[in-house]
């Protein structure tokens, strides 16, 4: 390893991106694990930038929904690649911002010298979703491995309840409020005032955008194909107002005629992996690879959305004011926003709540409203609505999609182009960051 | 600067382009040994061999090399094969096995001096090992040659042609011509040599290969004779191509696999068992050209050797043939050769020694019924390499094209069973050639002892019957 060659933080660098194309659940990755998708996502970034046998610093990435077998996963996956066995790895897993979280970690690690390269990745499959036991039989079958006598053996076995017997799938239901993560954001978009318009107008943003994104060709260095699929498989490039218009709601249909959350807004459950190949400027010198963007700042936040009057994907409005302060920025100092589509509802009340002057004033802290990002600017080659939300894999979708978009558009006004990234997750928490251009 | 080739953690090893003997044909496999072979014989049957492919650690011929002629060629080509630690020959012993027989006819001006080499090399074909070659050198006919002068040198054609239809057990017979002024022993032609007698020309039979110009005399290295050379190969992601980034990637070669988005997950499997890096283009890009160069140079700084291998076929009787059948077939196969190639040489980096390979086919030599589009395109590739060839050479550049016969690959399994077992049967070695064997031709081409052999089409078809 190299030591900085001045003391204090260095920068970290993202080199570039791989995922596989998301799919809808069930469909084509229906019989792939989370440790083949993963194993996909980490052969096509080694391929792309000429990795095989190499050792990397470390390798951190993980998924929402996980086998318990899958303890290891991501150690695993990096085994099962083409890099150098001799590459640590971990795993980590903060719902649906994993793959932020896991960009932000490791770049903190290259920042302060302790390693010189890095992936982070994530991966979740809806498809081959751990299924347990229930609570009831899983005490039974515990108690029976802990019998010695045949005896005690058929007591316990006798216990056993047809009920017992019935399995338990996931659920993205929150455990403390025990509504699903819909109903939650169904609250939170009638809350803000969200119109099924305004909604629907955003989903279709998100299609169009990226099948123009697919037909000019910019995922070709971002993306490598898996299972027979080479574009997401949520992708309707053919979608219009009118046959969103036409979809019945699927969340919040007990506020009855307010109800304005449908399948056509809503992301799917999706099966997906994608990574993220971060690195220390002389890293990526001395291999001479492309250095699309830097990671300038990221920062996780949470509400109270158990007692609190936060909508539970509201995190984010509240850490993007903290972490813009911070760095002497506004909203108006951004060329791109990358506003993760868990629903379109959450996009919008986000945007309402930094435009509206009494959250500015009483729940941010400021003279009035946070402000309004230019439309133009927001998600421009789509997001999750389109392309579907693989939990885990979504961060690592954002991050390597604006780097090379910030690359592209190189300098803006004599400065770098710069990206904000916004993730909320389950539990009531968001992760943000700030990407500049390179 | 190549960072992926320094690693020794690499847990995939390309050994199987290089090492054991590869499984033939099951009908190869059945008449080889045994009852088999028995009974093929019995019954007149076909008798394939099991072929000699080349291996690195493996000797260049199985046997020593019998070198026949009285000129002071003869004597320099005996002394070039000395200094390759071979076993040479230059009297017949009988009853001692050899591993080649090389004619070497340079200095032959009318037809009756052909009599007492060829019945030399008559007298010793019987002694030929399994897997033998007979290679001859001699010299192009020229139209300002003597008509008894271009006689003769264009006599040795139909000798070599005839002779590899005769050889049996995996032998064949090629021939190195020498251009007006080429000494024999220039390292071009001896590098054609070289590749004719080794397992790299498993499946070419009956072919000849032209030396233009002197060649390189740099020290030549030829475990790793693409060492520190930075190929790209298009179409990379499986079949020849994927055999082709092998082969080159074994020769020393850091190699970039391009292949169409589409095929990235093989074409990422291909990438990174040979430490290169994969790229993904459709070549029929306007910008595909400098999107090569722009990749090659910034990770490499660099590019020497484009193999177009890129291809499709869009069968169909030209009486029902379509216009995306036509289009789609000559804008992958041709145009976008044509496109790319001017991007190269219109790049200084490249056009420096720089190689260009194209992978042409016997349908473009031939003809081939319901492939007049197919045919066109590969047709075509040939026009290209003669004309392109003058552009490079100012430069030090060579354009050659290698023309498949049947090659045993997952599209030509798919033939259906009877008119496989026909097709793969139709040539002089009596099987189907293998991807690699295709390659190896391609590995040839780009090597740096290969500097004057250009506009070439070799035929890698174990002398199929149709065409020249």
């Amino acid at each position: 390893m190299t030591t900085p060659t001045t003391p204090g933080i260095r920068k970290a660098v993202i080199i570039g991106g791989n995922r596989i194309p998301f799919a809808r659940t069930g469909g084509a990755y229906a019989h792939s694990s989370n440790q083949d998708m993963l194993t996909a996502a980490l052969d096509g970034l080694v391929a792309r930038f000429g990795l095989a046998g190499e050792r990397i610093g470390e390798v951190a990435a993980g998924a929402v929904l996980k086998h318990s077998r899958d303890f290891n996963l991501t150690r695993e996956a990096v085994l099962g690649s083409a890099l150098a066995a001799t590459t640590p790895a971990y795993d980590l897993q903060q719902a649906c911002a994993t793959g932020m979280e896991a960009v932000i970690g490791l770049s903190n690690k290259i920042k302060l010298g302790q390693i010189d390269s890095a992936i982070a990745g994530g991966v979740d499959s809806a498809s081959d979703a751990p299924i347990a036991v229930s609570e009831g039989l899983r005490a039974i079958l515990l108690d029976l491995n802990r019998a010695k006598t045949t005896g005690q053996k058929v007591k316990i076995l006798a216990r056993i309840r047809p009920k017992d017997l019935s399995p338990d799938a996931p659920s993205t239901g929150e455990p403390r409020t025990g509504l699903s993560m819909g109903e939650h954001q169904a609250l939170t978009t009638a809350q803000w005032k969200i119109s099924r318009e305004a909604q629907d107008e955003l989903a279709l943003a998100s299609h169009k955008n990226l099948a123009a994104a697919y037909d000019r060709n910019f995922f070709d260095d971002l993306l490598t194909p898996f299972r027979g699929l080479s574009r997401d498989s949520n992708l309707r490039a053919d979608s219009s107002m009118e046959k969103l218009a036409k979809l019945k709601p699927a969340f919040g249909k007990s506020l009855g005629d307010d109800a304005t959350m449908t399948a056509g807004n809503s992301t799917p459950l999706t099966d997906g992996a994608s990574t993220v190949l971060l690195a220390s400027e002389e890293w990526a010198a001395a291999r001479e690879l492309p250095v699309l963007a830097e990671v300038v700042d990221g920062e996780a936040g949470a509400v109270d959305f158990v007692h609190g009057k936060d909508g539970l994907l509201m995190a984010p409005a509240f850490a993007i004011p903290r972490m813009l302060a911070r760095n002497g920025l506004t909203l108006a100092d951004f060329d791109y926003f990358e506003i993760h589509e868990a629903f379109a509802g959450t996009v919008l009340s986000t945007l309402a709540a930094w435009e509206d002057e009494e959250f500015g004033r009483t729940r941010l802290g400021l003279d009035g409203a946070f402000g309004s990002i230019d439309r133009a600017k927001l998600n421009v080659n789509g997001s999750s609505l389109a392309a579907g939300h693989p939990f885990a894999a979504t961060g690592g979708r954002i991050m390597a999609t604006l780097a090379k978009m910030l690359h592209e558009r190189g300098r803006v006004d004599g400065r770098p182009a710069r990206g904000l990234i916004s993730v909320c997750a389950a539990g009531g928490q968001g992760v943000v960051a700030i990407l500049e251009a390179r | 600067m190549t960072p992926n080739n320094k690693s020794p953690h690499g847990k995939t090893s390309h050994s199987t382009t290089a090492g054991a003997r590869e499984k033939a044909d099951k009908y190869t496999e059945f008449v080889s040994a045994g009852l088999g072979r028995d009974l093929a014989k019995r019954l007149g049957l076909p008798q394939p061999a099991i072929l000699r492919r080349y291996n690195p650690q493996a000797p260049l011929v199985e046997g020593p090399i019998l070198v026949l002629g009285q000129g002071s060629g003869a004597d320099a080509v005996a002394q070039v094969l000395l200094d390759w630690h071979q076993d040479v020959r230059r009297h017949a012993t009988p009853k001692t096995k050899l591993g080649a027989i090389v004619a070497v006819l340079d200095d032959v001006q009318n037809p009756g001096e052909l009599s007492e080499p060829m019945l030399a090399v008559a007298g010793s074909l019987r002694d030929l090992n399994k897997n033998a070659r007979v290679v001859s050198i001699s010299r192009l006919a020229a139209p300002d040659d003597a008509p008894e002068t271009a006689a003769a040198r264009n006599a040795v054609d139909g000798i070599v042609r005839s002779l590899a239809k005769e050889l049996r057990a995996g032998a064949t017979a090629n021939g190195v011509v020498l251009e007006n002024g080429i000494a024999a022993d220039s390292p071009s032609a001896m590098a054609a040599l070289r590749f004719f007698l080794s397992g790299r020309s498993a499946f070419v039979d009956g072919q000849f290969l032209s030396a233009a110009s002197e060649g390189s005399r740099q020290a030549p290295n030829w475990e790793k004779p693409l060492e520190g050379n930075i190929a790209v190969v298009t179409g990379a992601a499986r079949g020849i191509g994927a055999a082709i980034a092998r082969t080159l990637a074994r020769d020393g070669a850091t190699v970039v696999a391009v292949d169409i988005p589409a095929a990235g997950d093989h074409l990422a499997e291909v990438a990174n068992e040979i430490h290169g890096t994969a790229l993904q283009l459709d070549i029929t890009n306007p910008e595909a050209g400098n999107r090569i160069l722009e990749h090659a140079m910034s990770r490499y700084g660099r590019l020497d050797i484009v193999v177009h291998n890129a291809g499709i076929t869009r069968d169909k009787l030209l009486a029902n043939m379509d216009a995306a059948r036509w289009d789609s077939v000559v804008a992958v196969n041709l145009e976008a050769q044509l496109r790319m190639n001017k991007a190269l040489l219109a790049n200084t980096c490249f056009a420096d020694n720089g190689r260009i390979i194209s992978v042409s086919s016997t349908s473009g030599i031939a003809g081939n019924r319901g492939q007049s589009n197919y045919a066109a395109s590969k047709a075509g590739i040939i026009g290209m390499v003669k004309s392109t060839a003058p552009l490079l050479a100012p430069s030090g550049g060579t354009v050659n094209a290698v023309a498949p016969g049947f090659i045993e690959t997952a599209m030509t399994a798919k033939i259906p069973f009877a008119t496989r077992e026909v097709a793969r049967r139709l040539n002089s070695l009596q099987q189907g050639g293998k991807p690699r064997d295709v390659a190896e031709a391609i590995a040839f081409f780009a090597q740096p002892q290969a500097a004057g052999v250009t506009a070439n089409i070799l035929r890698v078809c174990g002398q199929n019957l149709v065409g020249q």
